[in-house]
């Protein structure tokens, strides 16, 4: 039920005393409280769960997690260590 | 989105995994708290890939199992008003009760609705205005803010037919109470993603340092689960047990505050029976004294509840990291989740769930 999916804010508005947006999940467009967002714009990327943005999404630590991770095991591969290494564990 | 397709890179996952396998050196017992995780990790396979010196246990993070069974007896008689309208989320309506679930309420007439977002039953409670409108208010610090968010809407409408029953549980007591245990496996945590979202992560450095196991703040897709987990095996075999965040681009130390000072408005912690575990306290949330009258433990009396576990369920157990799904003997033969004993057979954050679906038989061999 933690579970929170990430889509991007394409309208904001008022509803019933709520700050509320409507949310472009790939292509699904549903609804989203806001009022945990007082500094979301239209077009941010959030994660949204039970109806409710959690938090902003950023693209900027996204890229740099993904690219510190393609770094791991980059010397390994290039001395040809790699695979050795694994076979010799997997027995 | 096109990022979120990145962290399911299988090569990319591959490549940690064997980083995993290049560094370490002996057995390692790892808890997952999240029960969403424990999902995301049998589906993707991750748990096969791993080196055999890594053992995940599986966490309470998961709202349906621990909700007590005395609060999901007082949601039936609830339900069971004919001039209520019952409205929860999926998972929990067929968790068993002591004698029937909130299936077979519906099935027998009661108006048992289940819904995307609390904002939903306020909806539909405007829409009813002749009938009491009762949300089940389950859910770890991920799902209280839209829970609060509700009260806050229904109050400023001035509804007088909404009301939750809350059963909200946090996470830190419960990692006090597993690594507190005299019988505690778990030597590294991988904190719940979406609950540090909201929450950050400043409440975990005292954990940390109190019983010296490493804690990180972890994802759901398969690369954020490699990667969570590869950070706190590089921790244990080098010694260290500090709070680090493997799910950045989510999760800020502080976590969102604006959602935090909404909790604050609308809750209090309260002691919180976690159905299979026992009272933790100051576990859990309730509504604070101004919101009151939208508490629906005052609403309704139900009277004296009697509850009655089945005695083969050993939920409890599982959900402490003790024994795991397969080590029940009721596991998919008395338990599926056509016929569940427990929550955890039912719910799609559940252990037993997640076993039954997807675990491969070569792990009992």
């Amino acid at each position: 039920m933690c579970l929170a999916v990430p889509g991007r804010i394409i309208e904001i508005y008022d509803q019933n005393t709520l700050r509320m947006a409507r949310i472009d999940f790939g292509g699904v467009i549903r609804e989203a409280c806001l009022e945990a967002l007082p500094d979301a714009t239209v077009g941010d990327y959030t994660i949204v769960h039970a109806g409710f943005a959690l938090n902003l999404l950023s693209e900027e630590e996204a890229q740099e997690t993904l690219d510190a991770l393609r770094e791991i095991g980059e010397i390994e591969a290039e001395l040809g260590l790699e695979d050795e290494e694994i076979s010799s564990r997997d027995v | 989105m096109e990022l979120s397709q990145a962290f399911r890179d299988g090569e990319l996952v591959q490549r940690v995994v064997k980083e995993i396998r290049r560094i370490v050196t002996r057995d390692w017992v790892i808890m997952e708290i999240c029960g969403g995780q424990t999902h995301a990790i049998l589906h993707s396979g991750l748990d096969q890939l791993l080196p055999p010196q890594i053992e995940l246990v599986h966490g309470p993070g998961c709202p349906v199992c621990v909700t007590s069974l005395e609060l999901i007896d007082k949601a039936l008689a609830i339900a069971a008003r004919p001039d209520v309208i019952f409205c929860s989320f999926g998972d929990m309506l067929r968790v068993p009760g002591s004698n029937q679930d909130l299936f077979s309420i519906k099935a027998a007439g009661g108006q048992v609705r289940v819904v995307y977002s609390p904002l939903d039953a306020v909806k539909i409670a405007q829409q009813n205005p002749d009938k009491q409108v009762v949300f089940f208010a389950i859910g770890f610090e991920t799902t209280a803010p839209a829970n609060a968010a509700s009260i806050l809407q229904a109050k400023a409408m001035g509804l007088k037919n909404f009301s939750l029953l809350v059963s909200h549980v946090c996470v830190p007591p419960a990692m006090h109470a597993i690594l507190g245990a005299p019988n505690n496996r778990v030597q590294g945590f991988l904190a719940a993603g979406h609950v540090c979202a909201v929450m950050g992560y400043w409440e975990y450095p005292p954990i940390a340092e109190k019983y010296r196991v490493p804690i990180v703040v972890t994802g759901f897709e398969p690369l954020d689960l490699a990667q969570g987990i590869l950070m706190t095996i590089r921790q244990l075999e080098a010694g260290t047990h500090s709070v680090e965040n493997a799910y950045q681009r989510i999760v800020s130390k502080e976590g969102n505050q604006a959602a935090q000072a909404i909790l604050r408005r609308v809750f209090k912690p309260v002691d919180r029976n976690w159905r299979g575990v026992g009272t933790i306290p100051l576990s859990g949330w309730g509504l604070q004294p101004e919101f009151a009258e939208f508490d629906a433990e005052n609403r309704f009396d139900v009277g004296h509840i009697q509850t009655h576990e089945s005695p083969l369920c050993i939920a409890g157990e599982i959900l402490r990291g003790l024994k795991k799904p397969i080590d029940c003997p009721a596991f998919a033969t008395l338990c599926t989740p056509a016929k569940p004993l427990g929550a955890p057979m039912v719910s799609s954050e559940g252990a037993c769930s997640a076993y039954f679906r997807y675990h491969r038989t070569q792990e009992t061999t």
